[in-house]
């Protein structure tokens, strides 16, 4: 038994964690407040880092010029594709929907290796130190930065939902969205403003991702991990989506642990969340949080 | 919210007439779907100030017509007139905007918010403050804004005695409560025209007093235009100003309460022909 490991990976789950339930709260703003099932999450991730990597590295930017300006750009690109291509297709069938989010991914997929590159490409060193301890452990700055910046995003989300005229507008749409119009509430707004919220904050999970790992196809790989984050969570839950995220981010440390340990068997730890996104569907087939469809007769 | 004094032409109860300025106009509405006529060549006018109701048997075509007044559907021919603007196309949303606030015949609470925020919903379009002014609570406006918003939504939760469950989860309470917090909600919208589609429904005799209390106070004190559907005879009679009957979307006649109860077609819409508890003296009379 090595300690030490199992803490510095439990630490580590913690804080991938952490980024998969920000990209899955995301993931989940757009779900409920559109009720479109958004397979190009990833590409949110990488198109935001590639433009934060173009900004720094082409244009010389300082870092947080380079990331703000990033934000502005995925709040007008989040904006831009519900209007151009998700706003035709309200009231059409669901899998029209989803098939347009899957073909949205492709597309920004191929366009970022065209523009970009297929090669991942480090992002200037952003922080003087690389790495700092914390309690005898190694931590990357970066990932304790993003730590923050995670806490700070989901406290922000919990203060829009809860306490601001939008978020409740958001809320109300979720619910029903005939009663939230003769409210007053402009429901093609809301569905605009949620994609862009869901863009800018993926995009800051992106950037993290992107400094620590350097910038490829690769991130887009988060996008397929916010599902067994979302799921476990239940599907329409915000607090599920971060706790759901966590979970994966501790199941997949703890099963690199296993493997390193015992098994060797190599990769592992990839497919771990996946196992237990199939295990808890079968055991609670609405995720810990989701909300229970009843069908009164 | 500042109370209004109850108006001289606006006494309430049977034959009180209000203003004879239209702040709601019909003209010539028709609403199809597919085949299925819901509505032919409807028109009316609600006065300023008055209560008006829509009855008429089960498929009249009273929830569809209200349905066109909030936007919900879009008249297939006619136009509709609000406060003299035509408002045939515009969405919902803002008709709401312009001071047109509704209930609904199914309870549409927000059950899984509570009773208070259940009301700011309402006042959605009236706060000013947006999302950058509200991420600097502070500074800007906001706090204030939102400390006048809430002495407003809470005079609204006095006046219609919820005030001990206005933290509670809407989805929790109990039926009558539901329906006083959805008219709540409609109000927080400060409306000039309330529709409330079938505001007593499933009430008992106490609930259903205090409701008509309520829209009665709404219109007199706070004055609130209210277009209603209502089945229940009793109270339409004693709370309305006029009456319109529709019957397979026509509307088959319009006036004071007591005329509209007197005639003859609306006897044999209600009761049909053969009934026996119409009076074939009373028809002819």
């Amino acid at each position: 038994m090595d300690l030490a490991l199992l803490l510095q990976l439990t630490l580590n789950g913690l804080i991938v964690g952490a980024l998969y339930g920000v990209v899955a709260m995301s993931f989940v703003l757009i779900y409920k407040a559109s009720q479109v099932v958004n397979f190009a999450q990833g590409e949110f991730l990488l198109v935001g880092a590639w433009v934060c990597w173009w900004f720094l590295t082409e244009w010389q930017l300082p870092f947080y010029a380079g990331f703000l300006f990033t934000l502005v750009f995925m709040t007008l690109f989040g904006l831009v594709l519900q209007v151009v291509v998700l706003r035709p297709l309200i009231g059409e069938p669901v899998i029209s929907v989803i098939m347009a989010t899957i073909g949205l991914g492709i597309f920004f997929q191929a366009l970022m290796k065209w523009i970009f590159g297929v090669f991942a490409k480090p992002f200037p060193p952003i922080f003087e130190t690389e790495r700092v301890s914390l309690l005898g452990l190694e931590v990357q700055t970066v990932y304790l930065v993003s730590l923050g910046i995670s806490l700070l995003i989901m406290a922000a989300f919990g203060w829009f939902f809860t306490a601001s005229k939008h978020g409740l507008a958001m809320r109300a749409t979720a619910f029903d969205q005939q009663v939230a119009q003769s409210l007053g509430v402009s429901v093609p707004k809301v569905f605009a403003m949620s994609w862009a919220i869901s863009a800018v904050v993926s995009s800051v999970a992106g950037v993290v991702v992107g400094v620590v790992n350097g910038v490829s196809s690769a991130l887009s790989f988060y996008g397929i991990k916010v599902f067994p984050a979302v799921i476990l969570g239940g599907l329409d839950s915000i607090i599920g989506a971060v706790l759901g995220g966590v979970i994966v981010g501790l199941l997949e440390n703890w099963a690199h642990y296993i493997d390193s340990e015992w098994l060797n068997w190599g990769n592992m730890f990839q497919i771990a969340p996946f196992y237990a996104l199939v295990i808890i569907l079968l055991i609670k087939p609405y995720g810990l949080f989701g909300t229970k469809n009843i069908e009164r007769v | 919210m500042r109370k209004l004094p109850p108006k001289e032409t606006n006494q309430g109860g049977h034959g009180g007439v209000a203003g004879e300025e239209p702040i709601l106009s019909a003209e010539g509405v028709s609403l199809r779907f597919g085949g299925v006529k819901a509505l032919t060549d409807v028109s009316f006018n609600v006065r300023k100030g008055e209560v008006f109701s829509i009855i008429g048997p089960n498929g009249a075509g009273k929830t569809s017509m209200v349905n066109c007044v909030s936007g919900r559907y879009r008249p297939t021919e006619g136009r509709i007139l609000f406060d003299g603007q035509d408002i045939t196309k515009l969405g919902p949303n803002r008709r709401a905007g312009l001071g047109i606030g509704r209930t609904f015949q199914n309870l549409a609470l927000f059950g899984h918010m509570s009773v208070l925020d259940n009301i700011m919903v309402g006042r959605h379009h009236l706060l000013k403050a947006g999302f950058l002014r509200g991420m600097v609570y502070w500074w800007g406006g906001a706090q204030r804004e939102e400390l006048a918003h809430r002495a407003e939504v809470e005079e609204i939760i006095d006046f219609l005695e919820i005030q001990h469950v206005r933290k509670a989860q809407a989805g929790t309470l109990p039926y009558g409560l539901r329906k006083r917090v959805e008219l709540a909600r409609a109000v927080a919208l400060k409306p000039k025209l309330i529709l409330l589609d079938e505001p007593m429904a499933g009430m008992n005799l106490e609930e259903k007093e205090d409701m008509a209390r309520f829209i009665l106070d709404l219109n007199q004190e706070w004055g609130m235009t209210v277009l209603m559907i209502e089945h229940d005879m009793g109270v339409v009679m004693d709370i309305s100003h006029r009456v319109m009957v529709l019957d397979f979307g026509r509307k088959i006649a319009e006036g004071l309460p007591e005329e509209v109860m007197a005639h003859p077609q609306v006897r044999r819409a209600y009761l049909g022909v053969d009934d026996e508890a119409v009076n074939p003296a009373e028809i002819d009379a």
